[in-house]
């Protein structure tokens, strides 16, 4: 097939993935201590159900979903709960979160439980079911995943694009959960076409993961029209817009949803979360983590329990190494930088990227000398340098007619700028300073 | 543990292949061959008029510009580019103001490194064109001796040009213009004809024009856009009348439109930063120097095409904004 399959711009970050690629998934031993914060997904934070002093099992629901944007979160291992108060959260802020002194010689065995037969449920319990496993985008958003299976009566969905993209550089989790685990990502695929009532079902995957491409492939089912794609490997090919271009050539309008094309996107993590609930009946308690960067002595991908701080995750493999400089949670082209290494491990916390002075974003900025280097890297088409001089210039209102809020902060522009310019950052920062005018002016 | 102290920054944390200075670095890098070959054909001299216009412009731009800015290159190109536009034998001390004037009128006075509209060398020689004709179109003979210096190189200023003493010869286009001599194509192509210091072996700018093409630091759709432009206008007017109007190839040999499609037209700052305002920018320049060539009083027209081309560059820019994503399609059904 000569027609290669990707997006249009998009940049070449070195991949890195080999320090991890061919590291096994291995489980973590439970931690001392977790913590989990209310808010871990997007949406409304859940609300508690428990009080400080509380005895729970793992798997316990320990806070309930506010809403249908919203999703609830469980015990991931058993123990007492110490309190329930502010903690360092990913994002840099302290959020309310629910601490679980870990009971050390606990089996940490959930208690009894029914698991449902998805084959006799309907769509809409199947949506329950998948929202009360708390069940969230695994794949870095941490959307709650059971929004995405009742889309509103209005629009048709004929295609399901399950995203194992991951490409983003460094990160494994995916690639492993592919390898690793190809049957339970095709069972959370089969549950998902049954909520959805769609047949058609596309895996995207990019080239540089041929095991998971073969193991995904021995394991299709006979049954279902699932088909596997692999594709060009190149930055951001895993955005849902810019993958939803490659494999179906159908263009999400501007400020419009995957849905309004007739497509749900799900990432291969989320599908085998769902199966998980209709295997073993347990939520979402417990996820694959990357682990890796050359500022860690063991790089490894981990099953470990959501809560666990960062601080257990590095000492599990063999600590920091001298060159350790910055923390990432997530990719290093979005991820999010750490502080504080006891911040806890998210839903959507897809990997732990300890970077070396040497490869971080350089000091010094230079001019922009107009090379038009980010007009080429821009995945949707958008003119940073414009934008950037706008925003450096304070005229926030104006970017607004020049599609600020298209903008995925995607980070290509930044990288390839040879002038250093933060543009990313003045794109965040200009929706923010745009959203308060726009409140102060109503006000 | 002792506690590491963690940097914390936006995202994205990893840095891109190239920086300003690296591109500015390897411009300069890929004019020394140029640089070279002009004091292969024009001795000694070539090197102490590119020197002296590059000491002018990195002379001011240490005194008057931003504090370090003289690191990341820019001055340095801007420089050796007017050091090769002029011609050999060039008084040095107009060299030198052609230098200081680049950098101080050409780039400082807009605001620095980025801000400028015109390229600052082009405006610098536009600057000596205006305020020494005579100097400016004095041509020398190529190979007049590797280490003899026409007198009225080390002239005074504002002495007197001194006695013209060497053997000078009119450019390829001025034979053409003016006496409708044509020249041999392949003497066009590796330099060994009369002109500007680095308007003479147009293959070896191929070669480092395209090296910097290949690296991803000029946008090679201008120089592409200005050949094919100068070769069909040219090569339509040719059709009409071959006597009077002379070939594409001379065309694209001759006087300084290798040297100006590669290295002045691709300068980013003062090109179009949107590729397909590239390819206009490009057709724009290759149509004015036929224009200009063709049509108007001076044999050489490349320098003011680029000018003119460079005033419409924020226009050119608003007409070829990049269509956003999801707004290609007719509007979706909500």
């Amino acid at each position: 097939m000569p027609y290669k399959r990707t997006f249009r711009h998009g940049v070449h970050p070195p991949e890195l993935k080999e320090l991890t690629e061919k590291v096994k998934i291995r489980r973590l031993p439970f931690p001392d201590e977790v913590v989990l914060p209310l808010s871990q997904h997007t949406g409304k934070p859940a609300k508690p159900l428990v009080q400080a002093g509380d005895r729970v099992e793992r798997a316990d629901k320990l806070a309930e979903a506010d809403g249908f944007i919203s999703a609830p979160v469980h015990a991931s291992a058993s123990g007492t709960i110490t309190a329930i108060d502010l903690w360092p959260h990913p994002d840099g802020s302290y959020k309310p979160a629910i601490r679980i002194a870990v009971e050390r010689y606990s089996p940490q065995a959930a208690r009894p439980r029914i698991i449902p037969r998805w084959e006799g449920l309907t769509p809409p319990q199947i949506v329950q079911a998948v929202q009360d496993g708390g069940v969230v985008g695994l794949g870095g958003a941490a959307f709650p995943t059971h929004v995405k299976l009742a889309p509103s009566k209005d629009v048709s969905i004929d295609t399901i694009v399950i995203n194992g993209c991951e490409c983003e550089p460094y990160l494994t989790t995916d690639h492993h959960i592919m390898a690793e685990y190809p049957e339970r990502v095709h069972l959370g695929i089969r549950i998902m076409a049954r909520a959805l009532g769609v047949d058609r079902v596309m895996i995207g995957i990019e080239k540089n993961k041929p095991d998971a491409i073969e193991a995904i492939r021995a394991t299709l089912p006979a049954d279902l029209n699932v088909t596997v794609h692999p594709l060009t490997v190149k930055y951001p090919q895993g955005a849902e817009k810019m993958l939803i271009e490659a494999l179906l050539k159908r263009e999400v309008p501007s400020g419009k949803l995957p849905l309004h094309v007739g497509v749900v996107v799900q990432n291969v993590g989320s599908c085998a979360a769902i199966a998980e609930i209709f295997e073993t009946g347990l939520p979402l308690i417990e996820r694959i983590v990357t682990v890796t960067g050359r500022g860690v002595a063991e790089p490894a991908n981990l099953i470990v329990p959501v809560g666990t701080k960062v601080r257990d995750l590095i000492d599990a493999c063999g600590g920091l190494t001298e060159d350790a400089h910055e923390v990432v949670f997530g990719g290093p082209m979005m991820g999010a930088p750490q502080a504080n290494l006891d911040v806890p491990v998210l839903k959507g916390t897809t990997g732990v990227i300890v970077l070396s002075e040497a490869e971080t974003r350089r000091k010094e900025s230079f001019a922009c000398i107009r090379c038009g280097h980010c007009l080429d890297a821009c995945p949707v088409f958008l003119n940073p340098q414009l934008l950037g001089q706008m925003a450096l210039a304070g005229r926030y209102l104006e970017t607004e007619d020049h599609h600020i809020w298209d903008c995925m902060l995607c980070g290509c522009c930044s990288y390839v700028c040879p002038s250093n310019i933060p543009l990313s950052q003045l794109f965040q920062v200009t929706r923010t300073a745009i959203r308060r005018l726009k409140t102060e002016a109503a006000a | 543990m002792s506690r590491p102290r963690f940097l914390v920054t936006a995202s994205p944390h990893l840095r891109g292949p190239a920086t300003t200075p690296t591109i500015m670095w390897n411009v300069v890098g890929s004019l020394v061959p140029i640089i070279l070959a002009a004091t292969f054909y024009f001795g000694i001299g070539a090197l102490l008029v590119i020197g002296s216009a590059t000491a002018g412009a990195m002379l001011t731009e240490a005194l008057f510009g931003r504090k370090g800015s003289l690191g990341d290159g820019s001055a340095a190109i801007t420089g050796l580019l007017l050091g090769l536009i002029l011609p050999p034998g060039f008084p040095l001390w107009m060299a030198f103001i052609g230098g200081v004037v680049s950098i101080a009128f050409g780039k400082l006075i807009f605001g620095g490194l980025g801000q400028n509209i015109f390229n600052p060398a082009l405006l610098g020689r536009a600057f000596l064109q205006a305020a020494f004709p005579v100097a400016i179109t004095t041509w020398v003979e190529p190979r007049g001796g590797w280490l003899t210096l026409p007198a009225q190189m080390t002239s005074v200023p504002f002495m007197g040009a001194g006695d013209v003493d060497v053997v000078t010869s009119a450019t390829p286009l001025g034979l053409w213009k003016f006496e409708r001599i044509g020249t041999e194509l392949w003497n066009l192509m590796v330099g060994h004809i009369g002109g500007s210091l680095g308007e003479t072996s147009g293959l070896l700018i191929i070669v480092c024009g395209g090296y910097l093409a290949l690296r991803n630091f000029l946008n090679w759709r201008i120089p592409i856009s200005i050949f094919i432009s100068v070769a069909v206008l040219s090569g339509l007017l040719h059709l009409i009348d071959a006597s009077r109007y002379p070939s594409p190839l001379f065309m694209l040999f001759s006087g300084g439109l290798m040297l100006g499609a590669w290295f002045m037209a691709t300068d980013m700052v003062t090109s179009p930063v949107t590729n397909k305002g590239c390819w206009v920018f490009g057709a724009g320049v290759g149509a004015l120097v036929v224009i200009i060539r063709a049509w108007g009083g001076m044999p050489e027209g490349v320098m003011y095409a680029i000018l003119l081309m460079n005033a419409l560059v924020p226009y050119i820019n608003e007409w070829t904004q990049p269509k956003v994503f999801g707004t290609r399609l007719t509007e979706a059904p909500s």
